[in-house]
């Protein structure tokens, strides 16, 4: 199942995500693509915010990854810099099945470590500040989360 | 632990640093007087990726270890016997690269039955100005790398609070990621510094001072802005000269460090500024902090080139802190890449 929604700044984007991110439960897994500055890091805040983080959410990119406790653990990663190999070696797949939320950072770089169910987001550049933000739902767990998220959705900011 | 050591001022410290990309190993006396400094990049075998890559990182780190370890023992001409502790950088970082350096740290301390002190890198950083004059407190940091952008307030010896950090990417981040889209060579840092030095700031970049009582950073905005005038201009078919673009993005970056740098440096009442970190060699940002400190009572350190990238007098440096505390670690000491800085 798929879902295309438009941002049309930063807030937007975050906004999305609290929503994303009111409906997740232990142990799902989010990947997120999109060119530099398509807003992955904003997108995670609102994921973040939505599981009651309140410590300043960052870029992963210098460390791989990052660890926040909230409602649930968020595990936020950047695998940029990674082969699959050594995703393996520092222990990748074990936070995918662990029970907290991951959050992926340019995850086509390690696509056979990833679980089958999975929502697959892509933040597009449309224009200098607005994305076209496509859901993809894979799997029973995340085409439920999609038509929820559809149910409940408040398109007021 | 051996601890009957523990009574002396003047102790020798064996320092070990491999967070990142750099191997490195230092004998420290006393937290002030260098007896070797050691280091081997790793930069060449990065630079065909474009930024550091983990398990070349851990790998080099591992070839490195023993070796620079040596010659660290050579240059200061002393022998493992005359060592009182084992000081190593226990994180942030990269865990397999730390992971090295902790094992290294672990098997010299065991073998010689030395007490092993856990040093945080940043503290490491910081620290470092302790090589050049004694601390005068309170004090400001202002941390600026790849991994951090951080203003630390430092009220007393070893005492860390962080008043402002980024909220997005870190400016050593901004500074590579830029250079990504100008494809400017890794580490885009000091590629940047240069080209900006013969270009002009004619472009309109955002700084982005978040809330006025705030001493947070945020350069992802600045990033994407960088990113859609090169796009506009493309597809307009102008041409931008990429040292104009380094030269406007740098202005943003350097206005934006100086001038919270200040202001929390005047509200805090503090008597020495200190800046840390690998961007502290970015020399549009030393000469626009001179400036600004220049008729002020407060003190600026900024350490010298060698001493602002990752090395491992440093960690002696800060260990130094750790030994007149007794922080010591066990042998279940692990490297922890997200560790806070407390």
């Amino acid at each position: 199942m798929q879902l295309e929604r438009k941002s049309y700044s930063p807030q937007d984007t975050i906004h999305l995500a609290k929503q994303i991110g009111t409906l997740l439960q232990p142990g799902d897994v989010l990947t997120l693509d999109g060119e530099l500055g398509a807003g992955k890091t904003h997108f995670t805040k609102g994921i973040a915010s939505a599981l009651g983080i309140k410590e300043m959410v960052n870029s992963p990119t210098f460390t791989i990854m990052k660890e926040y406790e909230g409602r649930l653990p968020l595990y936020h990663m950047d695998v940029y810099r990674l082969e699959e190999e050594e995703a393996e070696e520092i222990g990748l797949e074990e936070y995918l099945e662990g029970d907290g939320v991951s959050v992926i950072e340019w995850a086509d770089k390690i696509t056979s470590l990833l679980p089958p169910e999975k929502l697959e987001i892509t933040l597009g550049r449309e224009t200098d500040t607005t994305r076209v933000i496509q859901l993809h739902g894979v799997g029973d767990r995340f085409i439920g989360l999609l038509k929820e998220l559809e149910k409940h959705e408040d398109v007021s900011d | 632990m051996n601890t009957n050591k523990q009574q002396k001022e003047n102790e020798i410290i064996l320092a070990i640093e491999t967070s990142c990309d750099e191997t490195a190993a230092a004998v420290v006396q006393g937290g002030q007087e260098v007896l070797s400094n050691v280091v081997a990049s790793q930069i060449e075998s990065h630079q065909r990726f474009g930024g550091v890559v983990p398990e070349l990182a851990s790998r080099h780190h591992t070839e490195n270890i023993t070796f620079v370890i040596e010659e660290a023992m050579e240059k200061a001409n002393i022998t493992f016997e005359q060592l009182d502790a084992v000081a190593v950088t226990e994180g942030p970082g990269l865990v397999g690269a730390l992971l090295v350096g902790v094992n290294a740290a672990k098997a010299v301390a065991y073998a010689h039955q030395l007490p092993l002190l856990p040093v945080h890198h940043i503290s490491g950083h910081i620290q470092a100005a302790r090589l050049l004059r004694p601390w005068r407190y309170p004090a400001l940091s202002l941390v600026v790398s790849g991994g951090h952008t951080e203003l630390i307030l430092l009220k007393d010896e070893g005492e860390y609070e962080v008043i402002g950090q980024t909220r997005d990417d870190a400016a050593g981040e901004a500074y590579d990621k830029v250079a990504r889209t100008l494809e400017l060579p890794y580490p885009g840092g000091p590629q940047i510094d240069r080209l900006a030095e013969k270009g002009n700031k004619t472009l309109d970049l955002p700084i982005a001072w978040l809330e006025s009582d705030s001493f947070d950073f945020s350069f992802s905005g600045l990033k994407s802005a960088v990113i859609n005038t090169l796009h506009n201009a493309k597809q307009r078919g102008e041409t931008i000269r990429p040292e104009d673009m380094a030269a406007s993005f740098q202005h943003s970056v350097v206005t934006v460090l100086t001038e919270k740098t200040k202001r929390a440096a005047s509200q805090h009442h503090v008597q020495q500024v200190v800046v840390a970190g690998g961007v502290a060699a970015n020399n549009g940002l030393r000469s626009a902090l001179r400036d600004a400190f220049s008729d002020s009572d407060i003190e600026l350190t900024i350490p010298p080139l060698s001493l602002c990238t990752d090395n491992a007098a440093m960690i002696g440096a800060a260990a130094h802190v750790q030994w007149k505390k007794q922080h010591t670690a066990n042998w279940d000491l692990n490297g922890v890449p997200g560790l806070a800085l407390t």
